[in-house]
């Protein structure tokens, strides 16, 4: 019982991982079409961010420092990989809009300059961020089900992301200019909005997302420049099987996801899991094209 | 600056087919203008070059005196005009509000007071009701009222309205025309009026163009128009 209990919390805890990841490439498929096959990088940079981080805090005090470092490593990752969405934004994927078969190539071709980079100054070799004192051990719930610490900060983390977009989208009125734009955005600029910075703005915010996502894939275990690509086809199944472009479809569908993957990887091996998560979801988009959720436009 | 909006020579292309050609229009800095024709002529495409939503292939855009030609569209609204498409296009996730908002864009985020949101819920009252509604759930003739509210509520100086009455049931119509009438009179708005109806048109327009093929076969003075002509190039 205990073991099943553990499997689903760890299930929940990669949801919400899954779920950062996948809300940047659903807003930037919802607001531009653009389907980003560099978030998976994003995310990289995110985790690299941390690890960089670690590296120069110890250097400067001269030994292992990551008590503070780690929790200014989240803000720093959410900054860092969104600056660098928007540069990419702003340099390529812009001049791209309207021609997706042409986005899909371009930001394949930036994802390998962003794996190459990080080897370059990184190294190939996987390196390992340490986490602090306090987030070892867990939280004993009877007598065999403890709860590890990192995985509950995780979730805790994420929760507080998912406040905040939930407040930027509903709240602010940047959030109202990005929804506007989203439901048509013609008659969005024909009111004075200007489409491009929003697209940029939505662009810098799901990269930053994916940055902290990658701050998250630190705690769990070792990072290496290709991490990203792993995880990236998982939110790409999310963000299909949730409707293209659908924020409570995406939060759907990335539990779902993540809780059949832990269960089947748990039930059968890694491989043999996936290949039935894939099998699932195909079957389902079979009955229901559109995913679990889609924009009605009349 | 004799007139508010002029446009010169302009020619508009989708692909290989031209829809507009050669069209000159010259809109006063006051009063309500309004441009007739069949379905098809060309009245929507001009709206929306105008808007910048298009691009020409030719011709020129001046507004206020100043060549907007090569403007973006959101720069055009934020010197000042308005725009109420064809099939109203409000935000259907947004609500009443929200969509109201939205029209305030244009105005500098430091001067957005709400007195004129008010106002607008003043103007039509049906909006007032329940302002958290979400827009896509109104009837025709609420969202053609709330796309009217949101392009008035940051006090345009040019509005262009393509066809407000289209599908609307007769006592909004009503409404709608009173509001033109006023707008007109009062000076404070000048209106470019996409219009099918000719009683409604002659209404409520001072002047008035009339569109064939993508060009402009009459013009002239409401009062003096011959409608005779007008309803023959009208007629289906």
């Amino acid at each position: 019982m205990e073991v099943w209990a553990l499997q689903i919390f760890n299930g929940i805890s990669l949801s919400t991982i899954l779920l950062l990841i996948a809300l940047g490439l659903a807003l930037s498929f919802g607001l531009m079409n653009v389907i980003n096959l560099a978030h998976g990088e994003f995310i990289m940079i995110g985790a690299y961010t941390t690890y960089a981080l670690q590296i120069a805090a110890s250097a400067l005090t001269g030994g292992p420092s990551s008590e503070v470092t780690f929790l200014i490593a989240i803000p720093l990752a959410f900054i860092v990989t969104g600056a660098v969405g928007f540069l990419v934004e702003r340099s390529l994927i812009r001049f791209l809009y309207r021609r997706p078969l042409d986005t899909l190539l371009a930001t394949w071709g930036v994802g390998l300059i962003l794996q190459q980079l990080a080897r370059s100054i990184f190294g190939a070799p996987n390196v390992q961020v340490v986490a602090p004192q306090w987030l070892s051990g867990g939280v004993a719930l009877g007598s065999d089900l403890v709860l590890p610490m990192k995985r509950l900060f995780i979730i805790l983390v994420v929760l507080v992301c998912l406040a905040g977009i939930y407040w930027y989208m509903y709240r602010s009125s940047e959030g109202r200019r990005m929804r506007a734009v989203m439901q048509n955005r013609d008659m969005a600029s024909s009111l004075g909005v200007s489409t491009r910075r929003v697209d940029s703005l939505t662009f810098a915010l799901g990269a930053g997302l994916a940055g902290i996502a990658g701050w998250a894939l630190t705690l769990i275990g070792p990072i290496g420049p290709s991490l990203g690509t792993f995880y990236v086809v998982d939110a790409f199944i999310v963000v299909i099987l949730g409707g293209l472009g659908q924020i409570p479809g995406t939060i759907m569908a990335a539990f779902i996801i993540g809780m059949l993957n832990t269960i089947f990887e748990f039930g059968t091996t890694a491989v043999v899991g996936k290949v039935l998560v894939f099998v699932m979801v195909i079957l389902f988009l079979q009955w229901k094209p559109a995913g679990l959720m889609r924009l009605r436009t009349r | 600056m004799d007139q508010m909006l002029e446009i010169q020579s302009l020619s508009v292309a989708y692909g290989e087919s031209v829809v507009l050609s050669q069209v000159n229009m010259a809109i006063p800095q006051h009063g309500v203008v309004c441009l007739m024709g069949r379905n098809g002529v060309g009245k929507t495409t001009l709206l929306k070059s105008i808007m910048g939503l298009l691009r020409p292939r030719q011709g020129q855009v001046t507004f206020q005196d100043q060549d907007v030609t090569g403007w973006p569209t959101y720069k055009r609204a934020r010197a000042g005009i308005s725009y109420v498409p064809q099939g109203r296009d409000i935000f259907p996730y947004l609500t009443i509000h929200e969509n109201l908002l939205m029209g305030l864009e244009p105005v500098p985020s430091k001067q957005r007071g709400l007195e004129a949101v008010d106002e607008m819920y003043q103007l039509f009252p049906a909006l007032k009701v329940n302002p958290r509604k979400i827009g896509g759930t109104l009837s025709g003739g609420q969202q053609q009222q709330l796309a009217l509210a949101r392009a008035l509520v940051r006090r345009p100086k040019l509005l262009l309205l393509d066809e407000p009455t289209e599908g609307i049931q007769p006592s909004i119509v009503q409404e709608i025309e009173a509001l033109l009438q006023e707008l007109g009179n009062t000076g404070s708005t000048t209106i470019l009026l996409v219009e099918q109806f000719l009683d409604f048109a002659l209404s409520v327009a001072d002047y008035c163009y009339v569109m064939e093929k993508g060009s402009i076969v009459l013009e002239g003075t409401a009062k003096y128009l011959d409608q005779n002509m007008v309803r023959e190039y009208l007629a289906v």
